[in-house]
């Protein structure tokens, strides 16, 4: 690189000249607008976070009725609210492990059913008051006692007791579960004074902004909280705004309103990476579009059925066409290498001819109903008519019943046999599997049971050896694939996009859409 | 003068009547949504115990017209309720939202409604002209094309571009009037665009079919100039369909501006009734649905009031 840009780029990112002269600069010395850009991204994180500024992000997902108790959050802009003001025990690392949040340490007895979580010394609510273990357990306590509406409620299920011990906080379990310090992670678990018990919705944590200002799925303001532990939180204040429309969205990064939004759509992503001093970040998450049958429901509880649909889907296209390459191709698991212990199998490819000669076993006649709708996952209706074509070239007849958005998560999902869904993925393996693939699970969204599975899932979570519970998941994952009535063609990335006026983006962290949620803390304004 | 108390006294009274029936319909409406409150709010992730205990919390056991009177009474006392969904005071976070959907209407129609009259006047004025043609050609052609189109336009060239007015209007208490005006600068204009044609157009026939008169030929007769016949003769003796349309287009700058609000991610009441709706929250969407109804039943027996003030005839039917 030329040497008087390299100089010109670290002056930009200190400040000491502007963006645009920078930019103005880079063009007369022959440098393209874009990699001037990039350069000038790459000097300022060189520079090291800047202090200071009001770092603007704008959200989607946000609503009125959304309620700032931890336990009700459901959404992205809830998750993004939380991250500013509360910290869970721990949480995950931009590579998927674990590191303490408001507990500095944690330690497992040697069968995984007794857990220590020491809280972290010396740390204090934004309130003033100090972080007790008993405030650690209260908030457990909460989210799952019986009269919890939490939606951690079902993670929480095996907790036998809890009680504390000076720093300590100590998880007894039913069985033993190597993961329970992922399911800590949880956002919904927000360490609270008393457990949140006494107000829920105060807002009050150990996290590094402190909310100003509250307009429910409007506009939020919050400032640095000047006692905080960490090195997080450069911006002196965060306004975030919800912006619902994707286009008004997309409109108000580009006029310069906000640095930062969530879910670019990936058919326009393209054009708004074009831009100049935009850059738009794909990164790979759990998430995945789904097209889910029931296996205890005719037609679907024919093997030779099931069979047919999964080879006869063209999962390529999909991610071509609905995804436009945002994404991955899925293998009707809803595990992929997102996860800690994925181990990768045999790819399942379109085979119209498999597919016709598994219809013909499956002595199946006529069309075969799948509901779906616009907002089971964005472009769904368009991947039901691909699916319908793919199917149409082995003999198959798909029939599309298109339904409402509204009531389609009450009245369809979970409950037609036939549909499609999507699942935003989970922390960990067993997570996931817990949640919709064991034969008790409520949202068993595929009704599969089986009773090996179950075992082999049981098991799992207690193994402390980690070859072996990675071959176990690799069992489950083949099972799934090949028994249950998960289609899975495709994971979903997350597609996020920023202006060159804020720095410190890093690539791929793991877990949620704007680095796990972190992005306005970690992320500083450049000027 | 008492006939027309008389009058007066039955309108308001039909008002209230049409209200009373229009919350029965809100009602009846809101209970035939597909879907459960307790699984909206809770979203995919809720599990079944959770379920139980909110369906438990917010009363959704008991029978639907329990739960109607209960919420009439309190409204008689005028208490909105709370929100099955936050639990905060109804009252208080519409009247926030109210203020701000009226604050937005108010300015638009501050510009629209003089604007579509003048222009109305101009276009009689030239009628059959270039001038007439024209604007009737621009207020037609704004009035086709949808709204939302005609708003991603305006955001594209006026915000993207050449940046001269926010795209995202989410004004908050800590503006000035200046900056607030200037951010919802594009919202006036593309709702000024929207009810300019319907009122213009009336304007102008209704002055139109008063141009026929004798009345109006004896004060070209006596040397008058053309506008001067026009504002001080004609636009008074049509006032009355003028006023309906008006008034109707002010509703419609009230409760008609959902997309609107939603492509500029307006705070006003429109987005909050649409977050209630797809949340089942009963209580919020009829307090939305009446107050709707309150303003449109409202502006429309202004609109009737004015016509009878201004049309004698009208006091005295036969």
């Amino acid at each position: 690189m030329n040497e008087e840009l390299k100089f010109l780029s670290r002056q930009a990112a200190f400040g000491t000249i502007s963006r645009r002269k920078f930019l103005g600069r880079a063009g007369a010395l022959g440098v393209s607008a874009a990699a001037a850009s990039t350069m000038l991204s790459s000097a300022v994180h060189a520079a090291g976070p800047q202090k200071g500024g009001t770092l603007r992000i704008g959200l989607q997902g946000g609503s009125t009725t959304d309620s700032l108790d931890p336990a009700l959050a459901a959404n992205t802009t809830a998750v993004n609210l939380i991250r500013m003001w509360g910290e869970p025990l721990v949480e995950l690392t931009d590579d998927g492990g674990l590191q303490g949040k408001v507990a500095e340490s944690f330690e497992a007895s040697a069968d995984a059913t007794t857990w220590t979580f020491t809280i972290r010394k010396g740390i204090t609510f934004s309130n003033g008051q100090e972080v007790t273990a008993a405030d650690a357990a209260a908030t457990l306590d909460r989210h799952a006692g019986e009269e919890s509406k939490s939606g951690a409620l079902g993670l929480l299920r095996d907790i036998k007791n809890v009680s504390t011990n000076g720093r300590d906080v100590i998880i007894e379990l039913n069985n033993g579960n190597a993961d329970l310090p992922y399911l800590m992670s949880d956002y919904h678990l927000i360490v609270q004074p008393n457990g949140g018990k006494d107000a829920p919705d105060a807002a009050i944590g150990t996290g590094p902004y402190i909310m100003k200002e509250v307009d429910m799925g409007v506009r939020f303001v919050a400032e640095k909280n000047p006692n905080y532990w960490g090195d997080i939180g450069h911006a002196e204040a965060i306004e975030m705004l919800v912006i619902n429309d994707n286009t008004a969205r997309v409109a108000a990064l580009q006029s310069g309103q906000v640095d930062i939004i969530d879910r670019v759509p990936p058919r326009t992503a393209g054009l708004v990476a074009r831009a100049p001093g935009i850059t738009v970040s794909s990164t790979a998450g759990p998430g995945h579009y789904v097209f889910i049958a029931h296996v205890n429901t005719a037609p679907f509880d024919n093997p030779d059925l099931m069979m047919a649909l999964k080879y006869g889907i063209n999962r390529q296209e999909m991610v071509d066409k609905i995804l436009f390459g945002y994404g991955s191709v899925g293998n009707d698991s809803p595990i992929n290498a997102a996860y800690p212990m994925y181990e990768e199998m045999e790819q399942r490819e379109y085979d119209p001819e498999k597919a016709a000669e598994y219809f013909k076993k499956s002595g199946h006649e006529g069309p075969v109903l799948l509901r779906t709708s616009d907002n089971s996952f964005p472009g769904a209706p368009d991947a039901a008519a691909l699916f319908q074509q793919s199917l149409k070239a082995a003999g198959i007849e798909l029939e599309i019943k298109r339904e409402p958005n509204d009531g389609y998560w009450s009245e369809v999902w979970n409950n037609k046999p036939f549909c499609t869904s999507y699942w935003g993925g989970r922390s960990t393996q067993d997570q996931m599997f817990t949640t919709a693939y064991l034969s008790t699970a409520d949202w068993n969204d595929t009704r599969y049971k089986s009773e090996s599975f179950d075992k082999l899932l049981i098991s799992a979570r207690a193994e402390l050896d980690q070859d072996k519970r990675k071959k176990m998941y690799a069992d489950m994952g083949m099972m799934v694939r090949n028994e249950s009535g998960l289609i899975c063609p495709m994971f979903n990335d997350f597609v996020d996009a920023h202006t060159d006026k804020i720095g410190g983006w890093v690539e791929g962290v793991a877990g949620f859409s704007l680095m796990n949620g972190y992005a306005a803390q970690r992320m500083w304004v450049t000027g | 003068m008492s006939l027309l108390f008389k009058l007066l006294a039955q309108r308001i009274a039909l008002g209230f009547l049409l209200l009373f029936l229009v919350s029965i319909l809100i009602f009846a409406g809101t209970i035939i949504l597909p879907g459960d409150v307790a699984q909206s709010i809770l979203g995919q992730s809720a599990t079944p115990e959770a379920l139980a205990n909110i369906r438990r919390d917010l009363g959704l056991n008991d029978p639907p017209v329990q739960r109607y009177f209960n919420w009439l009474g309190g409204l008689l006392q005028g208490d909105l309720g709370t929100a099955l969904t936050s639990g905060k005071d109804i009252a208080e976070s519409i009247g926030k939202r109210l203020g701000n959907t009226l604050f937005l209407a108010f300015w638009a129609a501050i510009i629209s409604v003089p604007l579509a009259i003048l222009l109305g006047l101009i276009a009689v004025r030239y009628r059959e002209r270039w001038p007439d043609k024209l604007i009737s050609a621009v207020t037609l052609a704004s009035i086709s094309v949808p709204e939302f189109l005609i708003a991603y336009v305006a955001i594209f060239v006026i915000s993207v571009r050449l940046r001269w007015a926010p795209s995202v209007t989410t004004i908050n208490d800590s503006m000035s009037l200046g900056e607030k005006l200037h951010t919802i600068s594009i919202p006036i204009a593309v709702l000024t665009l929207v009810v300019l044609a319907h009122m213009m157009r009336m304007t102008r026939a209704a002055i139109l079919n008063v141009m026929q008169s004798a009345y109006i030929e004896t004060a070209e007769l006596k040397g008058l100039r053309m506008f001067t016949i026009i504002w001080k003769h004609a636009l008074p003796n049509s006032v009355a369909p003028v006023i309906n349309v008006v008034m109707l287009n002010m509703a419609y700058l009230v409760v008609g501006v959902v997309v609107i609000e939603v492509v500029f991610t307006y705070p006003g009441m429109g987005q909050y009734l649409v977050d209630h709706v797809s949340k089942r929250d009963i209580p919020v969407v009829q307090a939305c649905g009446l107050i709707f109804a309150a303003v449109y039943i409202g502006l429309n027996m202004v609109a009737d009031i004015v016509s009878i003030i201004a049309n004698p005839r009208l006091r005295h039917p036969k």
